[in-house]
This record gives C-alpha cells, structure tokens and sequence, in this order.
C-alpha cells in the first residue's frame, strides 16, 4: 500500500520514518486520517456559519427592502477586488500544496509568502472598508435606530384613524391646507378586516391616549419637507410629481444621503449592518486565523520539516484556507450584489 | 511523475499547477459574471428575485470548482465527500425549515416601511403607473 519512493537526501526509506506517528501503519494511512480529522472540523465550520446564514435568510425573506437598501452602502469594486484576492491566494495555496508533494520546497516558501501576502492584502482592503463604515456611523447594533412612533405601527388601523382624524381637525384649525389633507390621505387608508387585528392589540394604558395631535402635528409638519406633491394633496399634478420621482432618482447613484437622513430609510434599517457586520466580522477572525497556520506553515518549511513524503500540515492548513474562500464566495453577493 | 491524471506523490494524488491555473481563471470569470448579472438586474427592479437566483446559482458552481479541484475532493475518498456535503444538507435543512416558519409569520410582521413612506411610496408608484398611460413609459 505504501508508495514511499528514495526520497532525494536519501533517508527514511526502510523502518519508522520521523514523521509517522507509532501508532500509523504507514504513511497514507496517517495522511488520509489526519485529512478526514480536518474535514469534520470544516463541515462543523459550515454548520457555524450555517446558523449565520439562516439568520440572514430569515431576517431578508422577512424584509428584502432593508437588505436592499443597506447594501447600496457597501462597495461592489471593493467586495470584487477582495473576492479576486481570496480566490488567487486559494490558488496560490493549492499550488503550495502541488509543490509540497513534488518535493520543491523553494516554490513552496514562494508560493505561501504570496498565500500570506493574499490574506494580508484581503484584510487590509476590509480594514479601509470598516473604518469607512464607522467613520460614517454604521455599526453592528442599534445605530441609526429611531424609535417608530407607537401609534404608527403598533395600533389597529381603525384607532390609527380616528387619531388621525382628530389630528386633521387640529391641522383645519391651524389653517395648514396641506397638512389637512395629508391627514385626510392617511384617514382614507383602508381598514383591515377585525380578525388580521388580533396580533396588534395595544397594551391596557398604551395607546391613542398618549398622543397628543400637537405631536402628530410637529410629526407630520416635518415629514412634510419630504413627501411629495401628491401625498401632500396636489394629486392632480402628475408631471409635478414625475419631476420629483425623476429628481430623486438622478440623485440617488451618486450621492446616497446618510440614513439619518434619509426619509426613504426603511424601518429597521440597521439590522443590515448588524448581519453585516457579524458575517463578515466572523469571516475576517477566520482569515486572521487562517494567516497564522500559514505563517507557521513557512515557518516549518523553512526549518525543513516538510517533504514529498511529509506535507500533511501545508495540504491540511490548505483546506482550511480553501473554506475560508468558499464561505466568502457566498458571502460577497449575499450583501455586496443584492 | 509525468502524466496528468496518474501523477501520485508519495501519499496521494497530485494536482497539476496548469489545471490549478484554469480553476482559478475559471473563477474568477464567474465572479465577473455575477458581478455583470448584478448591475443588469439593479436597473430593473422586477428582475430583483432572478438576481439573488443567478448569484446564489453561480456562487454553488464556485463552491463547487474549489472543493472538487482545490480542495482535492474529487480524488479523494467519497467518505470525505460525504462528510462535507452532509454538513450542507443539514445547513440546508435547518434554513429551509426556519424559512417555512417564517412563511408562517407573515400575515402578522409589521411592514418594512413606516406608515409615512409607505404612503409616499404607493402615491409614487400610483403616479408612475398613471404618468406611464398618460406620457407613455417612463425611464424607471
């Protein structure tokens, strides 16, 4: 079974040789458990993001549009150009490995310093892509997170009307025609049938009671810089309208206004950068991870401790580097190409 | 140590660096090709469930390429095989039934969007369809 060979400084070729465990009957037979070792730790390495990916699925099968928004804010060139990196040092692992196998350990030492130089390079280009981030606010968590007005989302739509109603009365009162008729909009809006309802119910003390129209007024007089003509009553007017849709979406390619900003946003906006931020970040401590085994890898090949016949580590440290692109393959349309 | 297939080191098969050379290639095509298929689909919204499709398709194929011939998958074993692709299924299981759950749910998530843009935006999106008959169809 043994297909040992003279190997070129001639040793080791008859007995035990140095590398074979005393409990192995040769060497495939180490090499080949030492590679189904590495597999169950990969295939416990896909159940970890598994569990990752299923909240990612959830949270976007639930709410697409805040994954398609969130993801305008990351940098395709960058997520390509770190996917191109990922890929050649995957490539330039596996030639390790090839080069281990034929005994030429020059072009191993080569072929892991550019592996090395690979996982440098990726890190650096995610480090100009955080600090970005966090320069601009967006962090894992609760940022840019605005409270949504209780009465908005958390009342059945036939409370949510008579407040309204209440509230276009006051806005009569103040003489804003506007603001009336905003109102008269949203107390239009249809009422869902009394059984949809049930989920919603507001808590005894909490409800309508609470708000005031004097805040509904300040709410609504300040969506009103935002909305457009026809929410704000002029439905008539529709190439008012079309120069507005037309006006925003020339804007929007070129400068995205900072969510805090933007009235677009939509609810929850943050939780792109909370599954952001968790994914990545988790894939980035396994590419830091993966810099060490390489980096002890050369350390070894350069104290001769690997040959044709004993290279197990760099094939075993290749796999595992090999994971770490295959995950980031998935991660890179998953939140840069939405 | 000479021909393609058969070239065996001292404890397996040896992968030859051209074939490592197209895989890579090969990859980093498709990465350009899904990039390509992205920005297509970005300017049509309603081609928005064809995107996710196309790149989770092409990422499965990558996927795929580095585990046969980087991660030597195909020469290796099928006991390995079957111990990576195990650890997928259950991945696979476990998404798929937490989305069920999900479906399950949905009559009674709250909407996405506040109440104040989802009214602005269903006044747009009414704008755009009457402008569309009105002035023929509109850029967006």
């Amino acid at each position: 079974m043994s297909q040992l060979h003279v190997h070129p400084d001639g040793s080791e070729d008859h007995g035990h040789p140095e590398h074979l465990g005393h409990h192995w009957n040769d060497s495939v037979q180490q090499f080949e458990a030492g590679k189904l070792g590495m597999w169950l730790f990969l295939a416990t390495e896909v159940l970890l993001f598994g569990g990752l990916f299923c909240a990612y699925a959830v949270w976007r099968a639930n709410h697409p549009e805040i994954f398609k928004y969130g993801s305008q804010f990351l940098s395709t060139t960058w997520g390509a150009i770190n996917t191109g990196v990922l890929l050649t040092s995957s490539l330039t692992m596996a030639m390790a490995v090839t080069y281990a196998a034929r005994g030429r350990m020059t072009a191993v030492v080569v072929c892991l310093l550019l592996t090395l130089m690979g996982a440098a390079g990726f890190m650096a280009i995610k480090y100009v892509e955080y600090s970005h981030k966090f320069h601009e606010g967006f962090y894992p968590g609760m940022s840019f997170y605005e409270e949504p007005h209780a009465s908005e989302l958390w009342l059945p739509l036939e409370e949510t009307a008579a407040v309204v109603k209440a509230a276009t009365l006051a806005g009569e009162e103040a003489g804003s025609v506007a603001l009336a008729a905003e109102m008269k909009t949203r107390a239009e809006l249809p009422t869902e049938p009394a059984e949809a309802q049930g989920w919603n119910k507001p808590a005894a003390g909490i409800g309508p009671a609470g708000l005031t129209t004097d805040q509904q007024n300040i709410d609504m007089a300040e969506m009103s810089v935002f909305l457009p003509p026809s929410v704000l009553g002029n439905l008539e007017d529709l190439d008012a309208e079309l120069a507005y849709a037309e006006h925003h979406a020339a804007d929007e390619p070129v400068v995205l206004p900072h969510p805090l900003q933007d009235p677009d946003r939509p609810v929850n906006a943050q939780k792109f950068f909370t599954i952001y931020f968790l994914m990545t970040g988790l894939h980035g401590i396994h590419v830091i991870g993966g810099a060490v085994v390489i980096t002890w890898l050369l350390i070894l090949t350069l104290r001769r401790r690997f040959g044709a016949k004993y290279y197990t580590p760099i094939d075993l440290g290749g796999l595992y580097w090999h994971i770490v692109d295959v995950i980031w393959i998935f991660l890179f349309p998953l939140f840069y190409l939405i | 140590m000479s021909s393609h297939e058969h070239e065996h080191g001292a404890v397996g098969h040896i992968v030859p660096i051209k074939l490592l050379v197209i895989t890579c290639i090969a990859l980093l095509i498709l990465t350009a090709v899904t990039v390509w298929v992205a920005k297509l689909d970005f300017e049509d919204l309603r081609m928005g469930e064809m995107n996710i499709l196309v790149a989770m398709g092409v990422a499965v194929v990558k996927c795929t390429i580095v585990a046969l011939i980087f991660m030597h998958l195909r020469w290796d074993r099928s006991f390995i095989g079957f111990v990576f692709i195990g650890s997928i299924l259950f991945v696979g299981l476990f998404i798929g039934l937490a989305l069920l759950d999900t479906k399950e749910y949905q009559p009674t998530m709250v909407p996405g969007n506040s109440p104040q843009v989802q009214l602005k935006l269903d006044a747009l999106h009414a704008a755009q369809a009457a402008g569309e008959t009105k002035h023929g169809p509109t850029e967006h």
